[in-house]
């Protein structure tokens, strides 16, 4: 490894991509919508969970008065949306547009026998009848039943505090494998590369600089994308900064490697494309970015265990909601440090020129 | 002069066809080697491998008495090679000046910046972006990157094609100026006037082999011991069919091949051509070339 042709070819590297206007400001551009999605997705107080439609010749005033006599329309987390005409709510609930549909002018219901929402509404109304009937608490009734009622407290984890890991590590993943794949089929395509094995320069070298441009281009995406989202939505961190810092380098590190053996061979963008976007679906939703993959088929769960982003995500989501330290990390540290050498290797020994 | 790459029975192969099909040669040190073919010859393969681009199918190359291939190809090769190739894309967003800086940085030994800047008149666009650069102006930087490193051999793939005349004899004075400096320059060319004004040895090829090799005055005394005598044709047709004669119609011009000008002018004269439009010509090494390789387009 010679350390001047390395940063030789790292420099012209981020000299090129600084230089690229439209690359460098879509770079920029991205996570700040990421940000703003974010902000406008998941600010404000908790989505309510049901929608409910009330039908009356007087809607507004009718729901006024259920809410005051019926308990269940004073449940929390229902939307209770006034409707007009009849007929198109009863579409609607057929569309699962709605979960449940009230006349409250002649007492009847509608609901979905397909729709779990709507299977969850009813059980909920029937919970309301029977605590009503009864004349007692609902609480004195569960207890009754046998069941006793413990409480605890704590600090809400939301779903946006679940799901940012994810979305960091998925936009770290796109950046890592196309920004490096496409890159390399590129200068292959039109004989940078060519042109550049006629040097002494070796592949190692090349490739080396190549995985660090990209790197210190994501972490730094990465921790704009960070900052902006805690500001606006101040999301759970429990663990340590730099811990989190080290699982995000090592994921960024083996995702651009992995990046690199696609491209070992690759000539046609076309073609690269079609395998990064191959690699990388499948990636993104097994390795639980949107949802947990707890209680899927067992083999799917094991199947998400080859990727790294599942690692990656596995070990932030413990270091920000859990608060882990390196030592319970330790396993997704070791897999990912491996991963990282074998896909960089591989793509070394793989590599061509040509 | 002393060999200082040898090439010995270098074979390539490409899914089964034979591009390049036991080629041998010296070059000497100080010389420039023209590589000559149609399209397809294998001119382009032959020099990939001689520059460690190409890993041959069987054969060895030897640099200074040393065995070069592509996976052992010893440092102090890479490191005296200058190459130039038939196309090369460069970095985006990169000027001139960086160009240079980067690939003088990626060997140990440079040449002076200065110098070959001026050499290569790349003096009033060098913070030109590379992308923005005219066929010319690019093909001298392409030169100047090939001498960044003060090479010992230049490998020079077409390095003229496609460009105008005046740019092409610019090109020409510097790969002469290289020459002067006493380094080696091996050179592949469509245009038989670059190889004749610039190379001190050719080597034909056709279909993977090298079917003519020499110096270009030898090869032309070798080959031919004519003249052309060069006439319009509305001066001498219906006069001399039936005379002994090695006549060729090429379009308006009628060509008569002639190893004795005196007997074949008197000949002309005797039969009352005119000649007002006489042109004599010697052979080529575009006739040799035609010769050897034929007229039929090569796809």
């Amino acid at each position: 490894m010679n350390l001047r042709r390395f940063l030789t070819i790292l420099v012209a590297r981020n000299r090129e991509f600084l230089r690229d206007r439209a690359a460098l400001g879509w770079n920029i551009l991205f996570p700040i919508l990421i940000v703003a999605g974010f902000a406008f997705a998941f600010s404000g107080k908790p989505l309510d969970q049901y929608k409910v439609g009330v039908y009356a010749e007087a809607p507004a005033q009718k729901l006024a008065m259920a809410k005051e006599e019926q308990a269940f329309f004073h449940t929390g987390y229902i939307q209770f949306i006034p409707i007009a005409q009849l007929d198109q709510a009863i579409i609607k609930v057929e569309r699962h547009q709605l979960d449940m549909l009230f006349d409250l002018d002649n007492d009847h219901y509608w609901v979905n026998s397909d729709s779990p929402k709507g299977y969850m509404l009813e059980r909920v109304l029937y919970g309301a009848a029977i605590v009503e009937g009864s004349g007692e608490n609902a609480l004195t009734i569960v207890e009754t039943s046998g069941y006793q009622r413990q409480t605890v407290s704590g600090r809400e984890i939301r779903y946006v505090d679940w799901v940012i890991p994810g979305i960091l590590a998925m936009n770290m993943m796109f950046s890592s494998l196309f920004g490096v794949g496409y890159v390399i089929v590129r200068y292959r395509k039109n004989g940078v590369l060519r042109r550049l094995q006629a040097t002494p320069l070796s592949a190692f070298e090349f490739l080396s600089a190549q995985v660090i441009s990209r790197l210190w281009l994501i972490m730094a995406i990465s921790i704009m994308v960070y900052v902006g989202a805690d500001l606006f939505i101040d999301f759970t961190m429990f663990g340590s900064h730099w811990n989190l810092l080290l699982v995000f380098s090592l994921g960024a590190v083996s995702l651009i490697s992995m990046g690199l053996l696609v491209a070992a061979r690759i000539r046609s963008e076309e073609l690269a494309g079609g395998i990064l976007n191959l690699v990388s679906w499948p990636m993104m939703f097994l390795s639980g970015v949107w949802f947990s993959l707890e209680g899927a088929n067992p083999l799917m769960q094991k199947l998400a265990l080859i990727f790294p982003l599942t690692h990656v995500i596995d070990a932030a989501r413990s270091i920000m909601i859990d608060g882990a330290g390196l030592v319970e990390i330790s396993t997704q540290l070791l897999v990912l440090t491996v991963m990282s050498a074998v896909f960089l290797l591989l793509g070394a020994v793989l590599f061509r020129w040509k | 002069m002393a060999a200082l790459l040898q090439v010995t029975n270098l074979i390539k192969h490409f899914d089964g066809v034979v591009a390049v099909d036991g080629v041998s040669f010296t070059l000497q040190k100080g010389s420039c080697f023209g590589l000559l073919g149609p399209n397809g010859a294998g001119k382009t393969t032959t020099l990939e491998m001689l520059e460690g681009i190409t890993e041959p199918s069987s054969g060895e190359i030897h640099y200074r008495g040393q065995r070069v291939d592509t996976r052992f190809a010893h440092e102090a090769f890479r490191n005296d090679a200058g190459i130039m190739f038939q196309s090369t894309a460069l970095q985006d967003f990169i000027t001139v000046r960086e160009s240079l800086e980067m690939f003088g940085r990626l060997y140990p030994r440079t040449t002076d910046s200065a110098e070959l800047i001026e050499a290569c008149a790349l003096g009033e666009f060098l913070d030109r972006d590379t992308r923005k650069l005219s066929g010319g102006q690019r093909q001298r930087l392409l030169l100047a990157m090939a001498l960044v490193n003060d090479p010992q051999v230049v490998f020079l793939d077409e390095p003229t094609t496609g460009l105008d005349p005046q740019a092409r004899r610019n090109l020409w004075a510097l790969v002469q100026q290289i020459k002067a400096q006493g380094k080696t320059v091996l050179l592949t060319t469509h245009y038989m006037e670059e190889a004749y004004e610039l190379c001190d040895e050719i080597a034909i090829m056709d279909r993977g082999k090298i079917i003519a090799h020499g110096s270009p005055e030898a090869l032309l005394a070798e080959h031919f011991d004519e003249m052309i005598l060069q006439l319009p044709r509305s001066d001498i047709l219906g006069r001399v069919e039936n005379l002994p004669l090695n006549l060729k119609v090429q379009g308006d011009i009628v060509e008569i091949l002639s190893a004795d000008i005196n007997a074949t002018v008197q000949t002309l004269l005797a039969h009352d051509v005119s000649l007002a439009g006489l042109q004599i010509r010697p052979r080529t090494l575009d006739d040799l070339f035609l010769a050897l390789t034929g007229e039929a387009l090569r796809t």
